[in-house]
């Protein structure tokens, strides 16, 4: 206003022509201060506040759910690594489980084999006294058989040759040995 | 072509009159006490006369009413349907564009931290010009904004703005004490207050004069081509003068739009000085 009055006194001082379009009309200065702050106290409530309230709104809005977005897509590569990683530490662990019952039944065979081995051996060796045992307890029983039918066969010889002429006369022959002696 | 209507009624008065008269363009730039609806009639606006102040209600009054109508209707529209949706549509959608181009290219780069305390007045004054200068474009409607005393107005009301917001960002001594640049010899301080004195007020009426003269400029080239065809008294210039003017009318909707865009441009740009003195 102040300002327009000075470009007024500025303008005009020269002589004011009328209908030039550098006339200033006081009323039109009154009515353009009272339009222009009624239109921004009015737009400034009914349009400003709430229109910028919501495009900020809307700004956060978009930029929490990519944040969002940017973080959940962190958490499933995350989830997506550990997950990956269990795996192969799970597949370890199996491979080690199958080494170790791989390596257990080894053992075990080899164990039972040498034990199987062994025990055989024993048997046989076991086996083998037996046979020798029982060996010498027949060879054992036959010498007492064999005895006892040399000495039955003896018997019965020397009962059947006993005579008494032969007797006298190997005596005699005996006797006469001993006087020419 | 809607100045062909009531231009070739008044320069056929002008050429019966029998002068080489060029009131007619001026009575087309011009305020009046009438709407001039050519050939369907003329409506008188009331006289009104308070404290000895002449305030009537003339045609620029009338449109700025209409702009500013305009305005309030469409933005209570707009944050109507913004209450209803977080996601706008049809008309809300361009506005947006606006209001963030006004916001995310004016105010935050020119005025930098604290700017939305100035956004209200940035995004109004903007819309009020946009929508004064596009009404200017409008058959029979008439263009406030090549008004000097409503350009002078609006100058007045930014430089209200920017010496307020200085002095409550730095107070009222800061502010003044601010406007001197650091490091010159202090017999120099006299000359550069004085300068820089001046040079505030030289901003404003800068952001006045050429939004009044870019404004008027325009009407007034596509007013005196159509009256060429009216001078040289021949329907040879016809196609020349009409493809001539609907050049600079296509033209002057780019200079609505970018005066409205320089005046609050600038507007922010003092403000953002004024606020961050460092700078």
């Amino acid at each position: 206003m102040i300002l327009g009055k000075i470009f007024a006194l500025l303008l005009f001082s020269t002589g004011e022509a009328p209908g030039s379009p550098l006339d200033v009309n006081p009323g039109l200065i009154i009515w353009t201060l009272v339009t222009v702050a009624l239109l921004l106290v009015i737009l400034k409530k009914i349009a400003w506040k709430p229109i910028l309230n919501s495009l900020n709104e809307r700004e956060n809005l978009i930029r929490e759910s990519l944040e969002k977005a940017e973080k959940a897509r962190v958490e499933a590569e995350e989830l997506f690594e550990q997950n990956k990683e269990n795996l192969k530490k799970s597949e370890a662990e199996a491979q080690k489980i199958i080494e170790q019952g791989r390596q257990y039944a080894d053992k075990l065979r080899e164990q039972i084999l040498e034990d199987s081995k062994q025990q055989s051996r024993r048997m046989i060796e076991e086996a083998t006294q037996e046979i020798e045992r029982k060996n010498a307890e027949a060879f054992s029983k036959l010498k007492d058989q064999v005895a006892d039918i040399a000495v039955s066969a003896a018997e019965k010889i020397l009962r059947e040759n006993l005579d008494k002429e032969k007797q006298m006369k190997i005596i005699t022959k005996y006797l006469e040995d001993l006087s020419k002696n | 072509m809607w100045y062909n209507t009531s231009a070739v009624t008044d320069s056929l008065k002008a050429a019966e009159s029998g002068g080489n008269d060029s009131g007619w363009i001026m009575h087309h730039i011009l305020d009046s006490r009438e709407l001039d609806f050519e050939p369907f009639g003329v409506i008188h606006l009331p006289e009104i006369h308070l404290f000895g102040i002449d305030l009537s209600i003339t045609k620029h009054v009338v449109f700025m009413w209409l702009a500013a109508l305009l305005l309030i209707l469409i933005f209570w529209k707009v944050s109507k349907a913004y209450r209803k949706s977080k996601v706008p549509h049809g008309i809300s959608n361009m506005m947006e564009v606006l209001v963030v181009f006004v916001r995310d290219e004016i105010a935050r780069p020119t005025i930098g931290n604290g700017y939305e305390r100035f956004l209200p007045y940035l995004l109004t004054v903007f819309f009020f010009i946009l929508t004064c200068n596009f009404l200017g474009l409008v058959p029979y409607a008439a263009t406030a904004t090549s008004n000097i005393a409503v350009t002078a107005t609006l100058a007045t009301m930014s430089f209200l703005v920017i010496q307020i917001g200085g002095m409550i960002k730095n107070g009222f001594f800061g502010y003044f004490k601010g406007l001197i640049p650091h490091g010159i010899p202090f017999w120099l301080i006299p000359i550069m207050f004085v300068v820089e004195i001046l040079g505030l007020f030289t901003k404003p009426f800068a952001l006045a004069i050429r939004l009044f003269a870019n404004m008027t400029a325009g009407h007034i080239v596509i007013l005196a081509l159509l009256g060429l065809i009216f001078i040289l008294k021949t329907y040879i210039v016809v196609p020349v003068s009409v493809s001539f003017a609907l050049f600079i009318y296509l033209l002057e909707i780019l200079v609505a739009l970018i005066q409205a865009y320089i005046f609050t441009m600038l507007s922010s740009l003092f403000i953002g000085m004024a606020y961050h003195q460092e700078h």
